[in-house]
């Protein structure tokens, strides 16, 4: 039995849906960056079923849904995620903190790569709800892995191709 | 970290070049930036998308609505009579001005006719709902629950009971998204009220402020002066609040002053708001002829877009 794509999907839309979750003014820019999160998990753990293309759907969704320039997020995302297809066998080795690390890493470049549109768009803008998602998110990300992991790995088991 | 898994996965992705895939996306997505920032040709898909998102969108809503539900039909009997009398309350000394207002909306229709000026007089409001749904942190954006299908459109002004809100940006059909007074990207002509001077104030991306950058040294305001809507450039009906000046600020050195000020509307707790239907004022045909014998299009009578 193969594996359905669906729960990468689902995942997706739980993670969209995470980004638009109303929070109070305070811990606004603390929101964590739940789609950039999701795609680097995916693109890390199943690399031959969600690429580039993946992320750049993800990426459109999030440009309508946060209003931003049509193409914005899809670019920063396909980036990330074309990255770790080139890194992933490295990534998937390191111990977590270290694998941690790499994950804020590719977070500021994406939001460099954001912030780079922004700018060239005349609209740069360096708030705490620019860097607040990258910080809030390193420090879920450790959480989120273990709860995924679990998912995938029970996908994966009641999958054939996969052993 | 390592499963069994990595084999089988690394064997299918070798079989695709993800840098030529990179390659592509990248230039689909800088044609479409491109596309974007240039022009209006990407609305439509804009539009299908976000009609699409909808459903998701209500459902982000529904424990917010909700809640709302809950605390109006578990409320207690002896609350609910508090509130119904103050509301009566209310509504009579809102009636009592009302009276006021038609003889002095007469008075001011009188005058105008005699200056042989038009006016563009605000029509019936539809109230709308924004729904709980928290957009890009860096801007202020909202999606309320009315669209095209409900009769707004796009540059149609939004009020709430303290003032102006902001604007409606883009059409999704059943929804449409709207833009705050306190987005960067907005501005709004705005007068002061006790001498009549005419500025702009622009948002700043902080909800609890306006600025107004286009005053010069000598210009007379001061602290605690309101702003209404001037009506100038159509967007908005004249007359209704915007903000309190707050702070004066000559110290600087510039050639303006640096001029701050509140919003009058209580943009961090929007619930309910106002669609404006402008209907034009008898309008003043001079006779001459339009400088094109084509029409003009419908889009380009209704394109009153934030400033970008």
């Amino acid at each position: 039995m193969k594996t359905p794509l669906w729960p990468v999907w689902l995942v997706m839309l739980l993670a969209l849906a995470a980004e638009l979750l109303p929070l109070p003014l305070a811990v606004q820019p603390l929101r964590p960056a739940w789609t950039t999160m999701a795609v680097i998990y995916w693109a890390l753990m199943w690399p031959g079923r969600f690429g580039v293309w993946s992320a750049l759907l993800v990426g459109l969704f999030v440009d309508v849904a946060h209003g931003s320039l049509l193409g914005q997020h899809a670019l920063s995302l396909s980036l990330v995620a074309y990255l770790i297809l080139k890194l992933h066998l490295q990534m998937r080795v390191f111990p977590l903190w270290q694998l941690t690390l790499s994950v804020i890493a590719l977070m500021f470049l994406e939001v460099f790569v954001l912030l780079w549109i922004d700018g060239a768009t005349g609209r740069a803008e360096f708030g705490p709800g620019r860097w607040g998602p990258v910080l809030a998110a390193s420090l879920f990300w450790p959480v989120m892995m273990a709860g995924m992991d679990r998912l995938r790995e029970r996908l994966e088991r009641r999958d054939s191709s996969f052993s | 970290m390592v499963s069994s898994s990595a084999d089988s996965e690394a064997r299918a992705y070798r079989n695709a070049s993800p840098g030529l895939r990179f390659f592509l996306a990248a230039t689909v997505c800088l044609i479409l930036m491109y596309l974007d920032h240039r022009g209006t040709y990407l609305e439509q898909i804009r539009a299908y998308v976000g009609a699409s998102m909808y459903p998701l969108q209500i459902a982000i809503d529904s424990p917010a609505a909700g809640m709302r539900w809950m605390r109006e039909n578990f409320a207690l009997r002896k609350r609910l009579i508090e509130e119904n009398a103050a509301l009566r309350r209310e509504a009579l000394i809102a009636s009592a001005e009302l009276q006021r207002m038609a003889a002095l909306r007469a008075e001011n229709t009188r005058i105008r006719a005699l200056l042989d000026s038009t006016s563009r007089v605000p029509g019936r409001v539809v109230v709308g709902e924004i729904l709980a749904i928290d957009m890009d942190p860096l801007r202020h954006r909202v999606i309320l629950n009315r669209g095209g299908r409900d009769g707004a459109y796009v540059g149609q002004a939004l009020l709430d009971a303290g003032g102006v809100v902001g604007q409606i940006t883009r059409d999704r059909g059943d929804s449409a998204e709207a833009l705050l007074v306190t987005d960067p990207d907005h501005a709004v002509p705005v007068e002061v009220v006790r001498n009549g001077l005419r500025t702009i104030a622009m948002g700043t991306g902080d909800l609890e402020r306006l600025s107004l950058p286009f005053m010069t040294r000598n210009a007379d305001i001061m602290a605690g002066d309101l702003l209404v809507t001037s009506g100038l450039g159509g967007a908005f009906p004249a007359g209704y609040p915007v903000g309190t000046v707050t702070k004066v600020d000559g110290s600087s050195g510039d050639a303006f002053l640096e001029v701050a000020a509140t919003p009058a509307a209580s943009l961090d707790r929007l619930r309910e708001v106002l669609l404006v239907f402008q209907e034009p004022g008898p309008e003043i045909s001079d006779g001459s002829p339009a400088p094109d014998d084509e029409p003009i299009p419908e889009t380009a009578a209704v394109k009153v877009g934030p400033q970008e």
